[in-house]
């Protein structure tokens, strides 16, 4: 009995514990400013860590995964021909008032009918309010969406082109955010249609009060969230661009959450007893595409398998990511859903390449090896990795050479395949494993300008990722991407280098915060312990 | 006098068509497509059509600087390629904070430069001298963020007598009046705010006064020994007037002609030139943001904030030159 009554004092007191407590207020600092409120004009993830907090989508991610969930639309129907998607939004959600907006306007079919056709309707008129809509376009939407029509108050039918599976996960994207009709229209009567990216009305879990370019943003909790009303009052989004300046923040307590610390940084935050680091794996790859088509030795598999196995990757990610990152042995990322652990891996083998190279009559193989002016999310310093790279082919007799170019350059001359090897990488943009294999390896990807930077063809490959973007079912489409990956592994047309991990620091007293695979920042579930 | 500005004023012309060509040829021929360069991965041949579209990239490079310029004749500097907000908006929205880190700076640079560099000249050889001029010679040495970590980590996380960065807590909201956070909060009778704004304020302004207190103390000494040799010294010396007399009316007057020309010089180099404090105290001014525009390759910003940027540098030239006449009325302006 009386250890019945201790363990259930026990519970009692964790569940006390971890029972989140409502009030306070959060500052995130951060290391550079959002460009736009509008997330339909923006591409860059400090825009939609603003516009996050304000907007919500149809559909939505699981927080911390890529799974998807309901969002502003409770359910939704797919037609058996794949070709219309009908979305039934909830009921009851409204745009929440600010001070330069007074109306509470509920959310109607009408406001996703704005929000999409301004960037699908060349005629519309916001279509050319704001500058171009770059994401939109670097999704091909245009070529996915035949139209977007109102069914009822709260239903949206949209028709597609062709099949398209990944749609689904398109519409959970930052550009394909909500944004309220009526005020949009009446800012147009007021001839101020461009305060739409600068003043934001949303129905999402906070509700925004003020930015000061480049200094900071402030919101308030929306307490009428239909996703519940966040924990804390008031959310303050800092722009401190240096980082040894965020931590020094950080410590004295005047930030509570640290976006990217530098490597170096980690030990020191650590040791603090106010602060703990929060990790997550990107979802990302960094990687080195072969070039099939201009380099002759690497349309013969067992020069690229040579390559693989002559780069030690372990030892590139230990040095050069310095604990922010894990070896790539797939295309897609492991926290991806369909991520196949078991294809080949292609340890370190310097014999084994150097055997594949005689084999293969390519034993003075050399080449130029192109590297990234540019740090980016999948790799830190790409010019590092080259050498590293460069180190390891020598030794088993493969000369290069390191080349780079500016960053629109080294673009450019990538996609007109100019290159014999190229540093690249790709960050996931709507959890979809089509967002990697399809963009980045098809050969259809490999027409020039290509986004194929082996410009690898792969008839059997082709087929299993159509396949896959033409099946709803996403069961049967994780069968197929895992074969697709199969084939990867045994074709290998890039040596993948890594996935990088993000690393937040935050104040102990901190709960909650979880990160995002897909980069973004979310704060309703966070609360303050003490 | 009046001429004499008229005709300063129609001078400044064709030295700001050459700066605009001047950055505008040098924007344009650096290497790679901007549009490609903006979009990143990401870009593909349909997002960046668009894009240069709207950078108006797809004209020939002279109907480009044609079109730029009879804008800018119209007041309209053109639109950022990035938020695609207008310039002159993201400038005035962001002039203010570079305006008041700038004046502080200024003042202290100036009011502890000149007090340093009359000391150590009437009393020259001696400790006071010793250390300021060598606090001098350090001052200008130093890397400004360097200096700028090291004022966070002594008076900020070790002391806690300051804030970290930034210009204003959180908890304070003020309303825009000039965007001067000093005299805002003061308009709106809101005394902690001015307070705390102050409180911001000291590390980034000594940070940025750093280098032109030191150069003000080195010159302000010398020119002052100089001075303090000249026969009217003597003269007034023999005249009987006490050493406050001699020192501040009939040297230090003529002492500050040279310092009063540095000054003016350095002020525009300081708005230009706050770029590394600002990025350090996460200061939201112009040198942050034109660092971005440079970074995102976000030309019309480039190009327009370069623009403003000579013209003000410009003016304040033409300023100091009519301070001179001021100064000493030997001058007579043509």
């Amino acid at each position: 009995m009386r250890k019945l009554l201790i363990s259930a004092l026990l519970l009692a007191t964790t569940m006390a514990y971890a029972a989140p407590k409502y009030g306070g207020v959060l500052v995130f600092g951060r290391s550079g400013d959002s460009v736009s409120l509008d997330p339909a004009h923006a591409t860059d993830g400090e825009s939609f860590y603003g516009s996050k907090q304000v907007y919500d989508t149809l559909v939505q991610f699981k927080l911390g995964t890529t799974i998807m969930e309901p969002g502003l639309a409770e359910s939704w129907e797919v037609s058996d021909d794949g070709l219309s998607y009908t979305f039934h939004l909830r009921k009851g959600v409204f745009f929440e008032p600010t001070k330069f907006y007074s109306e509470r306007d509920e959310l109607t079919a009408d406001d996703v009918l704005f929000s999409l056709n301004r960037q699908l309707l060349d005629t519309h008129p916001f279509h050319k309010v704001g500058g171009s809509y770059k994401y939109w376009g670097s999704m091909s939407m245009s070529k996915i969406v035949k139209s977007i029509e109102k069914v009822d108050k709260y239903t949206v039918k949209i028709t597609l082109n062709k099949r398209e599976a990944p749609f689904l996960s398109n519409m959970a994207m930052d550009f394909a955010s909500i944004l309220s009709s009526k005020y949009a229209n009446a800012l147009m009567k007021k001839g101020e249609a461009e305060k739409l990216s600068r003043y934001p009305v949303g129905t999402g879990p906070f509700v925004f009060q003020k930015w000061v370019k480049d200094d900071k943003m402030i919101f308030t909790a929306n307490e009428s969230y239909w996703g519940g009303k966040p924990y804390i009052k008031k959310l303050i989004l800092k722009v401190i661009t240096n980082s040894s300046v965020r931590a020094a923040e950080l410590k004295v307590g005047s930030i509570h959450v640290m976006d990217f610390p530098n490597p170096e940084e980690i030990p020191t935050l650590e040791k603090d007893p106010n602060i703990k680091l929060v990790k997550q794996e990107g979802l990302n790859v960094g990687y080195l595409a072969l070039n099939t088509e201009k380099v002759k030795a690497f349309k013969d598999v067992r020069v690229r398998r040579a390559i693989n196995h002559a780069i030690n990757k372990e030892g590139i990610v230990k040095a050069i990511y310095a604990g922010f990152g894990k070896p790539a042995y797939s295309p897609i990322p492991p926290t991806m859903w369909s991520y196949n652990p078991d294809i080949p891996k292609y340890t370190y083998d310097p014999e084994k390449a150097k055997a594949l190279l005689k084999e293969a009559g390519y034993e003075n193989l050399e080449f130029d090896l192109w590297a990234m002016p540019v740090v980016r999310p999948y790799m830190p310093n790409a010019r590092k990795v080259a050498e590293a790279m460069q180190a390891d082919l020598a030794k088993v007799g493969v000369k290069t050479k390191i080349v780079s170019y500016d960053w629109g350059t080294y673009l450019s001359k990538g996609r007109n395949l100019e290159h014999d090897a190229c540093l690249l990488g790709w960050t996931g943009d709507n959890g979809d494993p089509d967002n990697f294999l399809d963009v980045l390896l098809t050969s259809h990807a490999a027409k020039i300008p290509v986004s194929n930077r082996a410009a690898w063809k792969n008839k059997e490959f082709d087929e299993l990722v159509a396949k896959a973007k033409v099946t709803t079912d996403i069961a049967e489409r994780t069968k197929l991407y895992k074969k697709a990956q199969e084939v990867f592994g045994r074709e290998v047309p890039w040596v993948t280098v890594a996935n990088s991990l993000v690393v937040e620091a935050v104040r102990k007293n901190v709960m909650d915060f979880k990160l995002d695979p897909m980069g973004k920042r979310i704060f309703n579930k966070v609360w303050f312990d003490k | 006098m009046f001429s004499y500005i008229l005709k300063r004023l129609i001078w400044t012309i064709p030295t700001l068509i050459g700066v605009t060509i001047m950055v505008f040829s040098m924007v344009h021929l650096a290497p790679g497509d901007p549009a490609v360069a903006m979009l990143g991965e990401k870009a593909n041949p349909q997002s960046v059509k668009e894009l240069r579209e709207q950078m108006g990239l797809d004209k020939p490079l002279y109907t480009q600087y044609y079109i730029y310029m009879k804008n800018v004749l119209h007041g309209d500097f053109g639109r950022s390629a990035n938020s695609y907000e207008p310039v002159w908006s993201e400038f005035s929205d962001r002039f203010p904070a570079t305006l008041e880190l700038a004046s502080m700076a200024m003042i202290i640079a100036t009011i502890l430069g000149v007090l340093a560099g009359i000391i150590s000249a009437i009393k020259r050889y001696s400790i006071f001298d010793y250390t300021s001029m060598f606090g001098a010679l350090a001052g200008v040495s130093m890397p400004v963020f360097w200096l700028g970590l090291l004022l966070i980590y002594f008076f900020s996380v070790k002391l806690g007598w300051l804030p970290v960065s930034g210009r204003l807590g959180y908890e304070f909201d003020i309303e825009h009046v000039t965007g001067l956070y000093l005299i805002d909060s003061l308009i709106a009778h809101d005394y902690e705010a001015f307070w705390d704004a102050f409180k911001h304020l000291i590390l980034p302004a000594i940070a940025l006064g750093t280098i032109p207190m030191a150069i003000i103390a080195r010159m302000t000494r010398s020119s002052m020994i100089e001075v303090m040799k000249e026969e009217y010294i003597k003269t007034a010396r023999a005249k009987g007037c006490s050493r406050f007399q001699v020192v501040a009316i009939h040297a230090l007057r003529n002492a500050l002609m040279p310092v009063v020309t540095i000054i003016g010089l350095m002020l525009g180099s300081l708005f230009a030139g706050s770029i590394l404090t600002e990025t350090t105290f996460s200061w939201p001014g112009i040198g942050k943001w034109l660092v971005n525009a440079v970074y995102q390759r976000d030309f019309p910003v480039i190009q327009s904030a370069t623009l403003i940027i000579a013209s003000m540098f410009i003016l304040i030239n033409l300023v100091v030159d009519l301070l001179y006449a001021v100064i000493n009325p030997k001058i007579r302006l043509r």
